[in-house]
């Protein structure tokens, strides 16, 4: 959009004299005032911090002199911060539990958005489909300060209702926050079952819209539900799903903070299945206020999300150009 | 004739009857998972203190009471500030995104703004790299000094690339670039051709971010958690969060008063539920109203610029 714009001023310049710079600033400042505030903020919470970031090959020392002073003086210490957080024993676990549940929210995020997507596009009573959507969407709309609260009221030990259905049938009362083993399940079940509302209503808009000759034709060649599914709905759905796959590739080394730091109700027993890159570097910073490290590690995290992105959407780009995102 | 050829070709689609019933039963058995729960939390906010006591959380409790409510409402305290500033938060944040990110997203979807493409990739960038949790924390309390500053919950979500996406494809979709052109040649200036005709067309546009906005400020506990510790700045959400490491935060102010033997009396399990619907409800009685906006909202930031 942006290139058809530039061709069809390009005559519009070449017949008057080439104007500087500074009269095209002139003659668009109503334009560049309504972009002041959105930039301001870019510089102060994107361009600055994305700066700030040199603090993690640095002992930084907070100067009396400012911030961005502190950030040009601290003394240098090459890659010392990185070389720590790699050594310490809570990389391989960080690296751990945020790669893995990632990758199996990845896949099971994508199995069941495409699922329910479908299923809700062949139902047949309109009405009973939209109470569906509308009560599947309710969890996502809720922040996991809100979901603790009812994961609690479950698995409270002496007052959750589990342990009174475990009790009553004579069994004894598990300690789920001090109870490692059922962790990952909760955690797996409740970050699916949170997104599920949402997540599929891309792919039921997508079946949705599809045209319905297509099916037509495939019942002529005697195709099956399961067949017209596998060979219409699917590959229909499919870009729409490439796009999807390389936006959370990206994320792949990242968390959903809440998730992990609410859910356990920050259960000291617990955080070798529930510490990720997002807890560890919030501890880190607040803990033992280890700013260099934490920036490090956060660091990392960031280099490779971008890396990631970058490079699924070359992969993508080759193979099928039209569901690349740039 | 046509219309019933049309009826016909979309059944084509549907599950025979016998599936259709299937799944009618698997997806309002999930559909039930996903509001029971709070439905469960209302309960348990209106459930005698004693019954829990005694018996634990249940599903359908002895003895009911509202003294959960009327002591939260009677003392008022913690829950009333922080109620009040979560309001505050979430209007004053939603009218400076909305503002911010209507002004940057025209703009940039003006075919005459000679700048338009190097501000795109200006904000595209920043979806590409996030600068990570620490180097924002040192920017915000030590460049801007907001550290347990109620700003510190709004500056960081006051604009919203992902917002700018959805508003520039608005504009570029739904508001004629005819009219603008008209109104241009009847003489009025930039400013003038986005507040008086510009804007009213994008009001669902601006509806759909202004959603998105209040749902992200409205749920916000992070911010808070980074930034700030007095009680006097403490956003609902982040009252939760405290709640759960120590429930005696809402009695706290009443023993203060001098009134601690009424302090251990209180309803404290209740209470938490019940602050617990006092955070959701809100959102569970508005939300089905908006919910097209979300999904719209959804679509549009799909499409690629």
């Amino acid at each position: 959009m942006e290139n058809s714009a530039a061709i069809e001023q390009a005559p519009v310049r070449t017949k008057k004299k080439k104007k500087s710079f500074f009269q095209k600033v002139n003659e668009n400042k109503t334009y560049l005032l309504f972009v002041l505030p959105g930039t301001l903020f870019l510089i102060i919470f994107f361009y600055i911090p994305v700066f700030a970031n040199i603090v993690a090959f640095q002992n930084f020392q907070y100067s009396e002199k400012g911030f961005l002073w502190s950030l040009l003086t601290s003394p240098f210490v090459g890659f010392k911060n990185f070389e720590f957080f790699f050594k310490s024993a809570d990389f391989m676990l960080v690296l751990r539990n945020t790669v893995g549940y990632s990758l199996t929210f990845l896949l099971l995020n994508f199995f069941f958005a495409i699922f329910f997507g479908i299923v809700m596009s062949q139902l047949r009573n309109h009405r009973a489909l939209r109470v569906y959507q509308t009560s599947m969407l309710f969890p996502y709309f809720l922040s996991w300060a809100i979901l603790a609260y009812f994961v609690y009221a479950f698995l409270s030990t002496d007052k959750g209702i589990i342990n009174h259905w475990i009790t009553g049938g004579g069994g004894t009362a598990i300690d789920f926050y001090n109870a490692p083993q059922f962790w990952p399940f909760i955690i797996i079940f409740m970050g699916v079952w949170k997104g599920i509302g949402y997540n599929s209503i891309l792919y039921f808009a997508t079946a949705s819209g599809i045209d319905p000759s297509y099916y037509d034709a495939a019942m002529i060649d005697g195709a099956n539900k399961w067949q017209q599914i596998r060979n219409v709905t699917l590959p229909h759905i499919m870009p729409v799903a490439t796009l999807m796959l390389i936006l959370n590739i990206g994320g792949i080394f990242r968390s959903d903070f809440g998730l992990f730091y609410l859910l356990p109700r920050t259960s000291g027993t617990l955080i070798n299945v529930t510490q990720t890159f997002d807890t560890y570097i919030y501890r880190a910073l607040t803990t033992t206020n280890d700013i260099g490290m934490s920036t490090a590690a956060g660091l990392v995290q960031s280099v490779v999300g971008a890396a990631l992105i970058i490079i699924t959407n070359l992969i993508v780009r080759k193979r099928q150009p039209d569901a690349a995102l740039f | 004739m046509r219309k019933k050829r049309h009826i016909t070709s979309e059944e084509i689609r549907k599950f025979s009857y016998g599936t259709n019933v299937f799944f009618n039963i698997f997806l309002a058995l999930f559909a039930i998972s996903c509001v029971a729960p709070f439905l469960f939390i209302v309960v348990l906010s209106l459930t005698k203190e004693s019954d829990i006591t005694l018996y634990g959380y249940q599903f359908w409790p002895k003895h009911w009471s509202f003294g959960a409510y009327e002591y939260l409402g009677s003392m008022g305290g913690q829950l009333m500030t922080s109620l009040g500033v979560t309001l505050f938060v979430t209007i004053v944040g939603t009218i400076i995104n909305s503002t911010f990110v209507s002004t940057y997203a025209y703009a940039i979807s003006r075919p005459n703004f000679h700048f338009a493409r190097f501000f795109t990739v200006f904000a595209l960038i920043s979806m590409l790299f996030t600068p990570g949790m620490v180097p924002t924390y040192l920017v915000v309390t030590k460049m801007l000094n907001l550290s347990d500053n109620i700003w510190a919950l709004i500056l960081p979500m006051s604009f919203s690339v992902w917002n700018v996406l959805i508003m520039r494809t608005f504009f570029k979709t739904s508001v004629p670039e005819a009219i603008i052109e008209s109104a241009r040649m009847d003489g009025a200036s930039e400013f003038r051709t986005f507040r008086s005709i510009v804007v009213p067309l994008a009001v669902p546009g601006i509806a759909t971010i202004s959603l998105f906005t209040t749902l992200g400020y409205w749920n916000d506990w992070f911010n808070a958690l980074l930034y700030t510790s007095s009680s006097n700045i403490i956003p609902l959400q982040y009252l939760l969060v405290k709640i759960q490491n120590n429930i005696q935060i809402l009695s706290q102010q009443a023993a203060q008063g001098g009134a601690a033997q009424i302090a251990s009396q209180l309803p404290t399990e209740s209470m938490q539920f019940a602050v617990v619907v006092v955070a959701t409800l809100p959102i569970a009685l508005t939300y089905p109203f908006f919910q097209k906006y979300f999904v719209k909202g959804m679509t549009i930031g799909g499409v690629k610029g």
